[in-house]
């Protein structure tokens, strides 16, 4: 991941309403394409849900990595949709 | 010398805060300390109650109440040109209002909301009504006064936006109200909403799908609206549906407040970074500078109830230091709300960072809980009786 800049980190470790995918569609919304993003989530539906939308909106989930409390640290890039 | 606390905002958060803290100081403290609230309208508005307007179930003149009648005597209001703070100079403990003064401060609170920002979606402006506002939930109550059927679509245009349940409220509601008018017949409905369920909490979603279901609304799931085409009534989505209408009823997309970004205090969108716990300003940690409700960009959801709970952490940290005995509180995540799934009903939302909601089956005493609080709201949240 050397070469990937995150621009900007949301974390969302327990948030239940709006929840951390939401918090990820605030976060893409603004950011220029090629932008990468972060959110941390506990939750566990987050492991379906983020990957489900990042693929339906065209963006591209880069990694997922599981932090130390059990959360995960979902990196997205964001793409225009053509 | 006498401690200045500057509060900016009298809605929900900001009155509270200027009622706890001058109940919790005492003797000497209570003497020397200056609370003053600026509010750029000196009006308050009891916001929740936008959502029976539409219905003709609300006078939306009995949701306004004049700020100074809600502020314990002591506590200074300025507001019009003077109470509109134009811009925060948090370095040198100032703040600039429209009347050309500037006014310095001890400890400032940044309880300022947030703006409804139509001009983020193309087309919503002309295309698309809602209820977050007076002006907009009168304009709806007109339209649906004169709706004969077609095909309407509920739902939630971007993120964040104020109180998560209310879109699903209204179209509860509405469905009852066409059903109750005759014209569910002739009325297709349709919900749409960012995520891929109704509602963004697992169980509340898994109750909600079925009644959605039971009463013909169709959902469309992953659909964030990118931008509304007023002239063929379609709205559109990042996700690349599209979505024709004869009536288009969204939550609007929402910004923060203009003297955030003016003040270089806010994020893209004008919320300001807030710490999660000790509800300080990010950045500004050791100059007392603290934000609470919509104004934030903590992950809680946009509400009442959530600056509620954070106004009482805001109004000990400042009482504890004014007079001594520096203690920071700490906010939990807590938020609790009422949600109505129509037919006399609801379910009661209660969580925090900690512990996740589990919303009970809708029921009739939750119901009246709600209607309670929009009765008693005046008599207990503003001056934080509870
Ligand atoms: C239709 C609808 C239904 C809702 N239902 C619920 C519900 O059931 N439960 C719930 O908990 N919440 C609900 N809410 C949300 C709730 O009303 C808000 O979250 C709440 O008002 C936020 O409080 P606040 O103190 O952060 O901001 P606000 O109450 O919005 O107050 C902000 C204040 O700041 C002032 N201000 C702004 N800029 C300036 C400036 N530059 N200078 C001076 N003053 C300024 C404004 O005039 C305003 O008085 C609902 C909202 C809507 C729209």
């Amino acid at each position: 991941m050397s070469s990937v800049t995150i621009t900007r980190e949301i974390d969302a470790r327990g948030s239940y309403c709006p929840g951390p995918l939401m918090e990820l569609i605030r976060g893409l919304k603004t950011a220029a394409e090629g932008e990468v993003i972060a959110v941390i989530s506990s939750d566990p539906g987050s492991k379906t849900d983020i990957p489900l939308w990042v693929e339906k909106s065209g963006n591209e989930l880069l990694t997922v990595e599981p932090l130390a409390d059990g959360a995960a640290r979902f990196i997205v890039r964001k793409h225009l949709r053509k | 010398m006498r401690v200045q606390v500057a509060i900016v905002g009298g809605g929900v958060g900001g009155t509270l805060i200027a009622n706890r803290l001058r109940h919790l100081l005492h003797g000497d403290a209570r003497h020397e300390t200056n609370i003053t609230v600026y509010d750029a309208h000196g009006i308050h508005t009891y916001q929740p109650g936008w959502l029976y307007v539409p219905f003709a179930r609300q006078d939306p003149e009995k949701l306004l109440r004049p700020e100074a009648r809600l502020l314990q005597q002591g506590i200074t209001l300025l507001s019009g040109h003077a109470g509109n703070v134009q811009r925060i100079l948090p370095a040198e403990k100032r703040l600039l209002t429209a009347d050309g003064e500037l006014h310095g401060f001890d400890y400032l609170v940044l309880a300022t909301g947030s703006r409804n920002a139509p001009e983020d979606v193309p087309g919503f402006a002309e295309g698309a009504d809602h209820f977050y506002s007076e002006e907009a939930s009168r304009r709806l109550q007109e339209k649906l006064a004169h709706f004969a059927g077609g095909r309407i679509i509920t739902g939630v245009a971007s993120v964040p936006y104020r109180c998560p349940p209310a879109p699903l409220e209204f179209t509860f509601m509405l469905e009852a109200d066409l059903r109750e008018r005759g014209l569910r017949e002739q009325t297709e409905l349709h919900y749409v909403f960012p995520i891929n369920r109704p509602f963004p909490i697992q169980p509340v979603s898994d109750f909600v799908a079925p009644l959605l279901e039971e009463r013909g609304i169709t959902v469309h799931t992953f659909f964030n609206v990118e931008a509304i085409d007023p002239a063929r009534r379609i709205v559109s989505s990042m996700e690349g549906e599209e979505l024709p209408y004869d009536l288009l009823v969204l939550a609007p997309p929402h910004k923060g407040q203009d003297v955030i970004a003016a003040s270089g205090l806010g994020d893209r969108d004008g919320w300001i970074p807030t710490d999660r716990a000790t509800l300080r300003v990010k950045g500004y940690e050791e100059a007392n500078i603290f934000a609470v409700g919509d104004a934030t960009d903590l992950p809680v959801s946009k509400s009442g109830s959530a600056a509620h709970y954070q106004g009482h952490v805001v109004a000990e940290t400042i009482a504890a230091d004014v007079q001594h005995r520096p203690l920071q509180h700490q906010y939990h995540g807590r938020v609790a709300c009422f949600l109505e799934t129509g037919h006399g009903q609801a379910t009661f939302l209660w969580f925090d960072y900690e512990h996740p909601p589990k919303p009970p089956k809708p029921r009739r005493l939750w119901h009246l809980e709600k209607a309670a609080l929009n009765t008693f709201y005046w008599q207990l949240i503003p001056p934080a009786r509870i």
